[in-house]
């Protein structure tokens, strides 16, 4: 068969078969035991959409437990202490084992494809976030089976969690599973938002990125800024369970409400966290399903960006029965309503390209779960609308209503959408489809299953029936409300299962499966192997396949960009943020076990605290440490100077400074860490508001006088200074020539001591004074903004010892200068987080008294 | 047909749901003024609701299977911005205006002119209700509220423990009670009669079975009850209960309950002067009967697990019958 290779493309063919065989070589998933140290996303992805699976089947289980006690009135299939543990872990597993994670996992497993990026920029990072989140996953479940598990409710609400009410471990069991998701989430954030942004193919400029990398970025920047707010939370709660610093005890000047300001700061946006990725899924399959490019995608991207924005600004909504003043009511309620606008426009969206797609519309597996989805997500969020409506709230909060609404809107909004994933996409990493007889039946039964156990939910509540309840009177006569409900949940179990049978029968894991098989216009169903795509296309409109019918022929024959692998190492294209001109080509990790080790011994030393072994945990922690260092050693590899990618591009092959990936992905850090301490100051003020009387001067030891928190200044401002010289006398590539060539690792050490002594005489200043951390909420604050500066100087010392360790053995030089770049970036990070402690901490009682 | 009528009809097919249904715990019975307000302003939303449901539906098949003149209009951009934009923004901005009028009448409800005061405080996992009539005398009771209709009555609500939530659904929304605070709860009771109400934030353990009645009467009969009700323990004549009275002090249970006008003064546990005369036991677990008293005394762990007080089962059969006697007797 003869072939034409237009003249335009950016390579020529035929290409040399020995460039297939080497990318075959250097992208070779590992094999046997090995393939724990596996970093290719499709792997990476597949398992850990798996094991996310596992766990929203073990907490549907759960569920299924709860139905059955539910069903009659009076009935004792489970004890009052079971049932309050199992509906606690039911709630955190849905949420923080299965729903983040599926959506993370959805992310590694489907943006390099929809990118054509070869991997995720930090494919070790994903692999981590992976591992740690199984291995806490896993632990965190099995306590149910000891008797260990939490039983404050998912939301955990202080004072019934603070050891007078919750003793034992059972909480510290929640802390934990909620570390890891914290850790994964944002591991996950990182990954996401640099991969969306840095390595989409040549052309795909931001107005061409599918909706589902947009959905995505969106969800990565609202994990940035929702779930330090929860970590702090975690962290305050963990502090006044194991050292009785009294954040959350009125008594004592804290305020339950704090956690709950915290909690929910996080726990709406985590709704939409949830759901944006999985609108932005439906928004990549109703296109394909009729045909026809999307109608009005900018304005669902404006839906996305807006949906993200307002949901900061709902958190209260979960607190309008506390009895907060009536104006709060009022903004929350309107901003409540306004976000069902953006949820709007995206259904009339679908509906609109449903109804512009070629005839006839393809009903099949994938499209009868959307339309399934928009059904119960519209009757969901209807529902959403009426407890929006303060006065109808106080009826229906804490009721069998909301437990109707959130799961329309959850179960709706995501998992309806998450099973068309499921069979839309299967065949791009299965041999063979998912069987379209199977998933009816498996639709079927979910959606009418579904709508029988939860439409009378509704009624349920209203009738009186309270959330949380194990079991009610039988005079009450709740019995053949709850009776269908039971039915329903195991019709739905059901459909669950037959999609499991049709998952075992018909998925068989490895890339050649039906190429395209629902002619779709996207780059993920480009022909792939464990190198992605052959070579790299040049982009230029939203469905590439469509537009460019030859284009999965030339991207196989590697007539594109990048089609070998010129450094001889795994590596993938960066191209600029907005109009996606390619930059430099990045050398990326391949497998290894430094991650996995890490992922290990993180969890190793959260559950070792969790069950009180502390020097154990220790040294488990030390030996994390030392993983993550050897880790970070094997990365930021030479400069292999310049290489060509096709067209007469070359491209440098390291960068540093704001055009590297790495130093976008420490700016996010530093975004994390900055949501975090900003989340402390509202705390702190919070609680000034609640318990001025505990405030110094008045109500507590007078503030260390000036000369401390003035000393802690100076100290950070020298560090600061002290690194930027250090930063003008790197050495030249490769050599240590500079006169006294030891003074720059010098200097970075006595920066770093410098950060340790400014946060060692802060502390000092109030133990000087006699401020007792457990005394009241004032002292408390006091102390926990020392610990938050404390924990970022701890990170950014450790980033300078690291410098210097690749500055003396000649790793670190003017250009290939990313390690020394982090550590700057970091220190003058903490210096500034350092300084506006110190303002908040001794300035604010000065001011006010 | 009428609005009255459609809601007739909704309310009927309601009802066959609700077939076997109690509604002494239901927000579809008000007897109450902000319950009946919120009542009304869930049924116009539910009828609005569900018309939208339908459109979208009707919307949706057409766009799937409809004729191509009736899908053109259906496919482009303008539609998205009148149906996704526009529309829902003048209704969503109408509710919202709604929502306020209603949420405004429930809080400018003026206090109670009658002088008396209530408060609730909630406790792990029973209700302590305290009286304070016009002179500022108290007394207390427990698991029970009594109110008199028509007059709106404001309810001072803490805790001493952990946050829970005060909900008589037939008589108004719900409120929480949480640690350091005092929140006030208004409500009206419109009709006469018995409800029945439970903690709505799940507070631990026994959250389940923390329920309470709320008793509306007529301004007299409140009245009545609160002077009996105020007054000391009834002496009784039967001569069982009398040694029921003994052994209860004897065996120190006036250590955590009072009964007032004996040696029992306890303040842990729920004051048990008028306990007789209650609708239920334990926070509206068991029904009050000598009976359910012996049931409770030797097996309470059983009944409601993790409550804080402790089985005793150092009575004999005879003992346990005096002491339910004479607990049952004190109306």
């Amino acid at each position: 068969m003869t072939q034409q290779y237009p003249a335009e493309l950016p390579n020529k063919g035929p290409r040399p078969k020995e460039e297939l065989e080497e990318l075959e070589r250097i992208w070779a998933t590992p094999k046997g035991f090995k393939l724990l140290t596996v970093v290719n996303n499709t792997v990476v992805g597949t398992i850990y959409i798996g094991a996310a699976f596992l766990f929203f089947v073990l907490a549907g289980i759960l569920a299924l437990l709860m139905r059955t006690q539910l069903a009659v009135a009076d009935n004792n299939f489970l004890s009052q202490d079971l049932y309050n543990q199992i509906f606690t872990v039911h709630g955190t597993t849905m949420m923080f084992l299965f729903a983040v994670p599926i959506v993370e996992a959805l992310g590694v497993m489907l943006l390099p494809q929809m990118l054509a990026a070869r991997d995720l920029p930090f494919p070790r990072l994903s692999a981590f976030a992976m591992w740690a989140y199984i291995i806490g996953g896993l632990v965190f479940f099995s306590t149910i089976f000891y008797d260990m598990a939490p039983k404050g409710g998912w939301f955990m609400y202080p004072p019934l969690t603070l050891t007078e009410y919750s003793p034992g471990n059972n909480a510290d069991f929640w802390l934990l599973g909620i570390g890891f998701i914290e850790i994964s989430a944002i591991a996950g954030a990182i990954e996401i938002i640099v991969g969306v942004l840095r390595t989409r193919p040549p052309g795909m400029t931001l107005a061409k990125m599918p909706v589902f990398a947009w959905a995505m970025l969106i969800f990565a920047a609202m994990i940035v800024f929702a779930f330090p707010a929860v970590i702090l939370a975690t962290m305050l709660l963990e502090l006044e369970r194991s050292f009785g610093w009294p954040f959350f005890t009125a008594a004592l000047g804290g305020d339950a409400l704090l956690w709950q300001h915290l909690f929910w700061f996080f726990g709406h946006p985590e709704v939409y966290i949830i759901f944006l990725p999985a609108a932005g899924l439906v928004s990549m399959m109703v296109p394909t399903m009729a045909q026809t490019p999307l109608i009005g995608y900018r304005l669902i991207v404006v839906a996305l960006i807006a949906t993200g924005f307002f949901s900061f600004g709902l958190w209260v909504h979960h607190m309008f029965t506390t009895g907060i003043p009536g104006l709060s009511l009022a903004f929350f309620s309107a901003a409540s309503m306004a976000v069902a606008i953006p949820s709007g426009i995206q259904v009339f969206s679908w509906i609109a390209t449903i109804a512009a797609g070629k005839r006839p519309f393809r009903i099949n597996v994938p499209s009868l779960f959307i339309l399934g989805f928009l059904f119960i997500f519209v009757l969901g969020g209807l529902t959403g609308v009426m407890v929006a409506v303060v006065p109808f709230d106080f009826q229906a909060h804490d009721t069998y209503f909301i437990v109707a609404h959130l799961h329309y809107v959850l179960v709706g909004g995501m998992v309806f959408p998450l099973f068309a994933t499921f069979y839309y996409w299967a065949p791009m990493v299965s041999r063979k489809m998912l069987s379209e007889r199977l998933g009816r039946w498996a639709f079927w039964l979910m959606f009418i299953g579904f709508n029988t156990a939860f439409f009378p939910m509704h009624i349920t509540g209203l009738a009186g029936m309270p959330r949380r309840v194990w079991t009610y009177s039988g005079y009450l006569g709740w019995d053949l409300l709850n009776s269908i409900s039971t039915a329903g949940a195991f019709i739905m179990a059901t459909g669950v299962l037959v999609f499991i049978i049709d998952l075992i029968r018909n998925f068989r894991l490895g890339g050649g499966g039906p190429e395209n098989p629902w002619n779709a216009g996207t780059l993920e169903f480009l022909p792939t192997d464990v190198y992605s795509t052959r070579s790299v296309p040049h982009v230029t409109s939203r469905e590439p396949l469509w537009d460019q019918p030859d284009l999965a022929q030339q991207v196989r024959e590697g007539l594109h960009y990048l089609p070998n692998a010129p450094t001889g190492r795994r590596e993938t294209i960066i191209t600029s943020v907005i109009e996606a001109k390619p930059q430099y080509l990045m050398q990326m990790a391949g497998s290894s076990w430094t991650h996995v080790a890490a992922a290990v011994f993180t969890a190793g030393c959260f559950l070792l605290l969790t069950i009180k072994a502390v020097a154990i945990a220790l040294i488990s922690g030390v030996l994390a440490i030392v993983s993550f260092i050897v880790w970070g050693w094997q990365l930021d590899r030479p400069d292999q100077g310049e290489v060509d990618i096709g067209s007469g591009i070359r491209l440098p092959t390291y960068m540093a400074g704001p055009s590297s990936h790495s130093w976008w992905a420490m700016v996010i850090v530093m975004l994390v860490a900055a949501s975090l301490f900003i989340s402390y100051i509202f705390s702190y003020l919070y609680l000034w508001i609640v318990s001025p009387e505990v405030w110094a001067p008045a109500g507590s030891p007078a503030l260390p006088p000036l000369t401390y928190p003035v000393n802690s200044a100076i100290l950070m401002v020298f560090g600061s200074v002290l690194v930027y010289w250090a930063g003008k006398r790197l050495p030249a590539a490769g050599r240590l020539d500079l006169p006294l060539p030891l003074l720059t690792p010098a200097m970075l050490i006595l920066a770093a001591a410098f950060l340790a002594g400014s946060v060692g005489v802060e502390v000092l200043g109030h133990l000087r004074m006699g401020l007792d951390p457990s005394a009241n909420s004032y002292s408390a604050m006091v102390y926990m903004g020392s610990f938050l500066t404390g924990q970022a100087a701890f990170a950014t010392i450790i980033l300078c010892a690291f410098a210097c360790g690749r500055l003396v053995s000649k790793r670190l030089d003017q250009k290939r200068s990313v390690t020394f770049d982090n550590a700057a970036l970091l220190y003058w990070y903490t210096a500034g987080q350092g300084l506006c402690g110190l303002v908040l901490i001794h300035g604010f009682p000065r001011v006010i008294g | 047909m009428s609005k009255g009528r459609l809601r007739t009809t909704v309310s009927a097919g309601l009802l066959v749901l609700l077939a076997g249904c109690n509604q002494e715990q239901s927000t579809f019975a008000p007897t109450g003024a902000e319950a009946e307000r919120i009542n009304v302003l869930f049924w116009v939303m539910t009828i609005a609701g569900g018309l939208i449901l339908v459109g979208v539906i009707v919307l949706s098949a057409v766009a799937i299977r409809g004729r191509e003149a009736l899908r053109a209009p259906l496919s482009g951009e303008r539609f998205i911005r009148g149906a996704g934009i526009a529309f829902p923004a003048v209704v969503l901005s109408m509710l919202l205006v709604y929502g306020f009028v209603i949420l405004g009448a429930g809080a400018s409800a003026p206090p109670s002119d009658n002088g008396i005061r209530f408060a609730i405080r909630g406790e792990q996992w029973w209700w302590r209700v305290t009286y304070f009539d016009a002179d500022g005398n108290s007394f207390e009771s427990a698991n029970e509220l009594h109110v008199p209709v028509g007059q709106p009555v404001r309810l001072e609500l803490t805790t001493a423990d952990v946050i829970h939530s005060f909900w008589a659904p037939r008589l108004a929304g719900k409120l929480d009670m949480i640690p350091g605070r005092t929140n006030i709860l208004t409500l009206t009771a419109t009709e006469e009669g018995v409800s029945r109400g439970q903690c709505a934030e799940y507070c631990g353990g026994a959250h389940a079975f923390m329920s309470f009645h709320v008793v509306a009467h007529t301004s007299e009969d409140f009245e009545e009850w609160m002077a009996k009700e105020s007054g000391p323990a009834v002496k009784n004549e039967n001569e069982r209960a009398e040694r029921g009275g003994e052994l209860f002090l004897d065996a120190g249970c006036g250590g955590c309950h009072t009964i007032r006008g004996t040696a029992a003064t306890g303040a842990i546990g729920p004051d048990l002067t008028h306990v007789g005369g209650r609708r239920s036991l334990a926070a509206a677990t068991l029904p009050n009967s000598a009976g359910a008293f012996a049931d409770w005394i030797s097996n309470n762990q059983h009944i409601k697990p993790e409550n804080k007080m402790p089985p005793y089962n150092i009575f004999t059969q005879s003992q346990l019958e005096d002491l339910a006697l004479y607990l049952e007797s004190l109306k």
